[in-house]
């Protein structure tokens, strides 16, 4: 009798023998009746949109033509197999390059905030970098590293792909640098006193105070970075490597039908999915740890 | 001064400190010895905060010597975090690390600085801790408990170093009145055993209770200093009445003899 109806139902008040006076029982009435208007509503104007959405596309007078174009199942189940194959390598170049990425960044944040003038040469590389490569296309640096690089003829020159993943690493590390400083200035600096205080040096202090609250603070915008790195990774395929999307793109290049592009964004669509969900996760638990519940 | 001839365990010597041109602390002098508790009063921005700050060499010093039993700590090429593993300092909004739960937030320090092993740090965290009435809050995390709760930890998480002397930043002005109680007695107890102790507060009976000097700051100095009684109750500088005068007239000196 003592749920109140819709989300706020967390106050659990069944577990003594109270007993709701009528005006809590008024209030308990008219939420209920309040969250069964709001459903009502949404699941109306859901309807009548998506009514409108279908009638619409499936209306146009060129619907026909472009559902074939872009909707063929039979093109899509022939294209499967090579796209996965291309999705593979996405997935492997982005596990290696988001490693890379995150690792780099957190050591550019880190000497980023280095004091004295001792550091001041680490500084000032670590802030060039930032600056650089977070204004340089992804393109360009992709394009000197696969081709540039190799045109060195040194001894021991990897291979594309791995150059490919080294320019992406040194672009996404900047912009990853500039989330993890944020994260590590917003922790508040008696954090800090604090550590040092109890005799931490300032390496420790860092490592088992600020960063741990700063990376836990700036995890959803890291995710944020890593999702448009899965999508980035397959611009390698511009140096010759055969992704998802390239797959797609040498599929419907031999059936002239665009319906593989459609199925490779459906899969990026469902590799991005758990990742949003593990990490929302992960956040949502270490909040909840911290501050009751 | 206490009449023991007691050795001393702390004693600035003309500290100077400015902020920005400002002058916060001006040729500031302070002795403290074994077993001692000073209590330092003045109003906000006296510089009693600051002071505890330089002695945790928390703060670049301007000008003078801080020693701490005879050796200058403010010496060029003394390593800060040596000296301030002799040195426990509990800090006026608790500052406790909220990511990690109580036990770690006490045995951090005997484990990463003073490198015990953690069976050995976390046995002495849960001993002080129930020495303080909060055994069962080992596995909390901070924003579980109340203010008073969580300052009574970030003194545990002090103490567990084992310091040599004990600094207290106004630590229960962020405190509801009721909560203040539970702080003041551990304060008190520490002193029955003995802890060296400089505590800034604004709390004048308490003041009176448990230290052994007074000390009254006013821009940066040390103008009165002696024994509660002395200074609370008879207080000879200007500076120091008109400063009581205000406290009284706030209440915040109960049952003045």
């Amino acid at each position: 009798m003592a749920r109140p109806g819709g989300a706020s139902a967390r106050t659990d008040v069944s577990t003594t023998a109270h007993q709701p006076s009528p005006a809590q029982l008024a209030r308990n009435a008219y939420r209920r009746r309040q969250t069964v208007v709001s459903v009502l509503v949404a699941a109306a104007s859901t309807a009548v949109v998506g009514t409108l959405l279908a009638v619409t596309v499936t209306g146009a007078p060129g619907w026909e033509r472009v559902r074939q174009t872009f909707l063929d199942p039979q093109v899509a189940w022939d294209a499967l197999p090579r796209v996965l194959t291309g999705l593979w390598l996405n997935v492997r170049l982005l596990v290696c390059c988001a490693i890379g990425a995150l690792l780099l960044g957190l050591l550019i944040a880190v000497l980023r905030t280095l004091r004295g003038p001792v550091f001041f040469p680490v500084r000032a590389l670590a802030a060039g970098y930032t600056y650089t490569f977070r204004g340089l296309p992804l393109i360009i640096v992709l394009y000197l590293f696969a081709f540039g690089v190799p045109g060195l003829r040194l001894q021991g020159t990897p291979s594309v792909l791995v150059l490919g993943a080294l320019a992406l690493i040194l672009t996404y590390g900047g912009y990853l640098a500039e989330v993890f400083r944020a994260g590590i200035e917003s922790v508040h600096p008696s954090q800090l006193a604090a550590a040092r205080s109890l005799g931490l040096s300032y390496r420790q202090a860092m490592r088992h105070v600020v960063l741990p609250q700063a990376v836990r603070r700036v995890a959803p915008p890291l995710l944020n970075d890593v999702v448009s790195l899965q999508k980035d990774v397959g611009l390698i395929s511009l140096a010759g490597p055969i992704d998802a999307v390239r797959a797609a793109q040498l599929a419907s290049a031999q059936t002239f039908n665009y319906t593989p592009y459609i199925l490779a964004g459906v899969l990026f669509v469902l590799l991005a999915i758990p990742l949003i969900a593990v990490t929302d996760q992960v956040t949502l638990r270490a909040a909840r740890r911290q501050s009751g519940g | 001064m206490g009449a023991t001839s007691a050795p001393e365990v702390l004693r600035c010597r003309g500290l100077r400190k400015e902020f920005g041109g400002q002058v916060v602390l001006d040729g500031l002098d302070l002795t403290v010895a074994e077993h001692q508790v000073v209590a330092l009063i003045g109003a906000s921005g006296s510089g009693k905060s600051t002071l505890l700050r330089c002695v945790n060499l928390l703060e670049e010093l301007h000008d003078g010597t801080i020693a701490l039993d005879g050796e200058e700590i403010s010496a060029p090429g003394v390593d800060p975090d040596r000296v301030r593993r002799r040195i426990g300092m509990v800090f006026q909004s608790y500052n406790l690390f909220p990511h990690l739960n109580v036990l770690d937030n006490i045995t951090l320090a005997p484990r990463r600085v003073h490198g015990h092993s953690r069976a050995e740090a976390e046995q002495r965290a849960r001993e002080l801790l129930a020495r303080v009435g909060l055994a069962e809050k080992a596995d909390a995390y901070p924003d579980r408990l109340s203010g008073g709760q969580q300052q009574r930890v970030a003194i545990v998480r002090a103490l567990a170093n084992s310091p040599r002397l004990l600094l207290l930043d106004e630590v229960t002005s962020a405190l509801d009145p009721e909560l203040v109680g539970e702080v003041l007695t551990m304060i008190r107890d520490l002193k029955a055993e003995g802890m060296t102790m400089v505590l800034a507060t604004h709390e004048m009976g308490f003041a009176r209770d448990v230290a052994d000097q007074v000390c009254f700051l006013d821009a940066g100095r040390v103008i009165e200093s002696g024994p509660p009684e002395q200074v609370l109750a008879a207080p000879t500088h200007p500076r120091t009445r008109q400063f009581l005068a205000r406290i009284i007239e706030a209440g915040r000196l109960p049952g003045r003899p």
